[in-house]
């Protein structure tokens, strides 16, 4: 393992982490991006943005959310102390309206009116329709058919709050199509739209950016834990698509060697079938919207198509921070497969009483293989990034139950 | 003097502007798009953009994401592609081809390989919609080396702020995005290619083409009259479409259709009287 002084200064100017990330984008989008980036540097460096942005989150969002001890599953694991960080608290349910809040307060800096964004389970969608109808702006939301398909609670919510639910056909009609044609959209859409992207991906300034806005979480964590117990943690674990709940719980603790980090992807049928949405652990550096990373792909360079069980992880990509950080090895990546995750999500049901999202589930699944193994004094993290209500259907139907 | 250099000086002394005709490499499958390909130049193209497919391809619209879907359905890979190119040069010394496309096959490839193996089939030149200047260096080093040109492109928001970051390095020629979109989906402005143009020039002494947003002769008479050449992309591969049966396979009249419709163009072109930018 590489050592650095420090892992939380990237990215360069350019927008590059080692060799990931950069800015890989049609030239009609370049200026916008580079307008972007400017006006994110300049709200950064005014309080007055980041005090907004706090009133939001504390009263309307509800932050901070609870970081929660729980004693039944700690019991029923027999070995690590789990704590849970209730994101799934926050308003609409999940981590995204973090990023979401911070962006379409840069947006109105900006004067940007119409607001696009690109979903797959539908939680970034909702977050986003939800601060453009607080804001009285336009909100167009682009999502595969199949997850539209699979994930109707949400769409009908965006369309309650105002959202236009574009349905996207191309490609394989998921969140990478959905992403394709956002940014197809902004091209055509150059002088009065922002887009609003859900994950610490896409060209730079982006993943920067989304994660800024979800350091919250990690920062919240780090003085809850000091209050809890009086000290770090030792482990934290949060489940990966894009990346952004897992990059904003471990940004703010990568300095500190002794906390160890797991992202955990999503394993589909298992990482040997091919089916899977693990671009860490059975994909290959690549270029696709806007940044390098790691991709699905074959060995012509086109883009494979994510299997998951979860609508909000089944994307081919994974944010460039995370490549990075899994080349120099500070964070770890596994994976976990649909079956496991459907275990984990009625484990987390039955003996917590909370229903967590099929996304967190797969954390919690790989929690489930580690903690027995770790002392009773091991402080673990793991990010309840998003609850359940949106995957009730979906687990029914694996579950064999007709509603 | 590079093939597209040439091109353009000769096109220059006829005192006219040229056509370059794009099509997806392997639409509708390997056999027919060879056939298309075979017969580009002949029915009036003066420059040819051989289109890699790609999966995910962001900057175009529905006619080229069909048109690259029904090749890679059909097998077509890059070094497919650079295999088409290499029959094709055999066939034809003097017409310059070009590569569009998106860098990730690219860069699976190797970028050194690439410009490598490019050139030694003939290719002259390479457009990748996703490489913007910042990010062009990997490809653009190796490319020099080998002979191949950069193309760069300039669009509706290119302001004068941000002209000469693309216009420094670009090579062969500037291809002006005619319209803030992707491709196929709008008309261009005649008035307003014509300012950019003027604009482009003020920056550059590149030639100029013009694509994106061309879809019939007259369209294509117009944008002559401002630029140095015009590209036609969508509506070529919208003619491959139309000529598909119920199951996508081709028809016998597509090759003869989509010709015919680089004929039509070219004549537009061709009765166009070119006006001094």
């Amino acid at each position: 393992m590489q050592t650095l002084n420090t892992y939380r200064s990237g990215p360069d100017e350019r927008g590059h982490f080692g060799i990931y990330g950069g800015r890989y984008v049609a030239e009609t989008l370049m200026p916008l991006i580079l307008a972007v980036e400017e006006a994110y540097a300049k709200a950064k460096a005014d309080p007055s943005f980041q005090a907004e942005l706090d009133y939001y989150l504390d009263h309307y969002v509800g932050r901070p959310s609870p970081l929660y001890f729980a004693a039944r599953l700690t019991r029923h694991f027999g070995g690590a102390k789990l704590y849970f960080k209730r994101d799934e608290l926050n308003h609409t349910g999940a981590h995204k309206i973090n990023n979401v809040l911070g962006q379409i307060l840069l947006a109105r800096r900006m004067g940007k009116r119409r607001i696009i964004a690109e979903t797959g389970a539908g939680q970034h969608g909702v977050a986003t329709a939800t601060a453009c109808a607080l804001f009285d702006l336009s909100c167009v939301v682009y999502m595969g058919a199949t997850d539209i398909e699979r994930q109707k609670p949400n769409v009908f919510r965006m369309k309650l709050l105002g959202a236009e639910v574009v349905p996207v056909h191309s490609g394989t009609a998921t969140l990478k199509d959905a992403m394709n044609d956002a940014l197809r959209d902004w091209v055509a859409h150059v002088d009065d739209t922002f887009y609003v992207i859900g994950t610490v991906a896409g060209p730079h300034p982006y993943p920067a950016m989304v994660r800024d806005f979800q350091s919250v979480i990690g920062n919240e964590t780090r003085v809850q834990m000091q209050q809890a117990e009086g000290r770090l943690p030792d482990t934290l674990v949060a489940c990966i698509g894009g990346g952004s709940n897992a990059m904003g719980l471990f940004h703010p603790f990568l300095d500190e060697p002794s906390v160890r980090m797991i992202g955990v992807e999503a394993g589909g049928h298992g990482i040997d079938t091919g089916l899977h949405a693990a671009s860490l652990n059975g994909g290959r550096p690549g270029v696709l919207h806007g940044n390098r990373t790691y991709l699905l792909q074959d060995d012509d360079g086109q883009i494979k198509d994510a299997h998951s069980i979860s609508a909000g992880l089944d994307y081919p990509g994974i944010g460039p921070e995370h490549a990075w950080l899994n080349d120099l090895g500070r964070v770890e990546y596994v994976s976990i497969t649909d079956k496991e995750a459907l275990a984990a999500f009625q484990l987390c049901s039955r003996l917590e009483g909370i229903i967590p999202a099929l996304e967190p589930a797969h954390a919690l699944a790989h929690v489930a293989k580690i903690a027995p193994g770790l002392p009773r004094d091991h402080l673990l993290v793991m990010n309840l990034c998003g609850r359940g209500d949106k995957d009730i259907f979906a687990v029914a139907e694996h579950l064999g139950v007709t509603l | 003097m590079s093939r597209i250099a040439r091109r353009f000086a000769a096109l220059k002394a006829e005192g006219r502007a040229g056509l370059v005709a794009y099509l997806t490499a392997g639409d509708p499958d390997i056999e027919t798009s060879t056939r298309l390909f075979e017969g580009v130049a002949a029915a009036g193209a003066d420059l040819i953009e051989i289109g890699m497919p790609f999966s995910d391809p962001m900057a175009d619209g529905p006619a080229i994401q069909a048109g690259g879907q029904r090749a890679l359905k059909a097998g077509m890979t890059l070094r497919k592609t650079l295999a088409l190119a290499r029959h094709l040069r055999e066939r034809d010394a003097d017409t310059p081809y070009v590569l569009m496309g998106y860098y990730n096959p690219i860069y699976r490839y190797g970028a050194e390989a690439f410009a490598r193996d490019a050139v030694d089939a003939g290719i002259d030149g390479a457009i990748i919609v996703d490489l913007p200047p910042e990010e062009d260096a990997e490809l653009a080093g190796p490319a020099r080396e080998a002979g191949l040109d950069v193309i760069r492109l300039a669009t509706p928001t290119s302001d004068d702020r941000r002209l000469p970051t693309i216009v420094r390095g670009a090579g062969g020629f500037l291809y002006y995005v005619a319209i803030a979109g992707i491709t196929g989906t709008r008309s261009a402005d005649s008035g307003a290619v014509r300012e950019a143009v003027a604009r482009l020039r003020r920056h550059t002494d590149l030639p100029v083409a013009v694509g994106f947003g061309i879809k019939n002769p007259e369209q294509a008479a117009a944008v002559a009259r401002a630029a140095d050449a015009a590209a036609v992309g969508s509506a070529l591969v919208d003619r491959v479409a139309q000529n598909l049966d119920g199951d996508g396979r081709a028809k016998p009249g597509l090759v003869d259709a989509v010709l015919g419709e680089i004929s039509a163009l070219a004549s537009g072109i061709r009765a166009a009287r070119r006006e001094r930018a």
